[in-house]
């Protein structure tokens, strides 16, 4: 079992945080090519965990959940930024929610891609958009990408933003968004 | 690079009326199993899949979520679907493809794609 790019563990911490009873999780990602550095946070206002929880979490022989004995996610994210040259760090306190950094060395030949955010985004969106507002911050070098859930929820007014309709849209307009933050800065 | 208020009032105006029905009285619910066994197996691909063809198809009646691990790790991707008034099917191993077989069959004609279903019917100990 492998997660394949970073979309999807991204998807996966992002999940925990919908677990941890957090009402707003920001998901922030910083390319910074100049300085051969790539990031991403996740950050929560959920149940937050103790110094104990912060190290057992890191243990794939630890878990939370009853229907299974392993938990998986955080240590693998953990191997995956060591693996790029990086690391993981966390930083929680019970009440006050969790933040998750992973870095990584952007050009390390063993950085996972960063894959489909736009999928990332509108599955958790999809399947929590109701109770959680989202905040996806995407910065690559001098330009940045903003998908505010709570903005969006003000113009829809009386209409879910998990309709499927509604996030077929909102996909279109994240890839419309990544691909501005591939244009080159006019000279 | 922003998103147009103006565009989202109008998606808002065209959206209205079947999110009504949605809401309201949905004949059926498709929950996609979004643990980190599903999401490594392929869930997200799943939920796209399915998010597209509800859409594509304009089936109205139907709303689709998400939840975490089932503890049947092996046997994901994993989705539930629970047509209102009947006992819930679990479907297991899937693909982009199946999934849009079981919403053509099960969601629209009421069968059971049984090939791909766990068990269905609930448990009887007597």
């Amino acid at each position: 079992m492998i997660l394949q790019d970073l979309s999807l563990h991204i998807l996966d911490i992002a999940e925990n945080s919908t677990a941890a009873q957090a009402t707003r999780i920001e998901i922030m990602i910083d390319e910074n090519i100049r300085k051969n550095r790539l990031l991403f946070r996740i950050r929560d206002n959920g149940r937050g965990m103790t110094k104990q929880a912060q190290i057992r979490a890191l243990d794939p022989f630890y878990t939370t959940k009853k229907v299974r004995r392993v938990g998986l996610g955080l240590p693998m994210l953990a191997q995956a930024a060591r693996e790029a040259g990086g690391r993981l760090t966390i930083r929680s306190r019970p009440g006050s929610g969790t933040s998750i950094t992973a870095r990584f060395v952007f050009d390390h030949i063993d950085r996972k891609p960063i894959g489909n955010m736009a999928e990332t985004i509108i599955n958790l969106v999809a399947g929590h958009g109701r109770n959680i507002d989202f905040l996806y911050k995407h910065r690559k070098n001098d330009l940045s990408y903003i998908f505010d859930t709570r903005i969006i929820k003000r113009s829809l007014r009386d209409v879910p933003i998990t309709d499927p309709e509604v996030l077929i849209f909102l996909k279109k307009e994240i890839i419309k968004g990544q691909k501005a933050l591939e244009k080159r800065r006019k000279k | 690079m922003k998103l147009k208020i103006g565009d989202l009032e109008k998606l808002r105006d065209k959206v209205k009326r079947t999110a009504e029905v949605r809401e309201g009285k949905y004949r059926a619910k498709i929950t996609v199993h979004m643990g980190t066994c599903g999401i490594a197996a392929g869930a997200r691909d799943v939920m796209a899949a399915l998010m597209d063809d509800i859409e594509r198809k304009k089936i109205k009646d139907v709303i689709i979520t998400t939840s975490g691990c089932a503890g049947l790790c092996s046997r994901e991707p994993m989705v539930t679907v629970e047509v209102v008034g009947k006992p819930p099917v679990k479907y297991v191993d899937l693909t982009a493809e199946k999934i849009k077989k079981i919403v053509n069959s099960h969601i629209e004609k009421g069968v059971i794609v049984k090939e791909c279903a766990l068990a269905i019917g609930s448990e009887r100990t007597h």
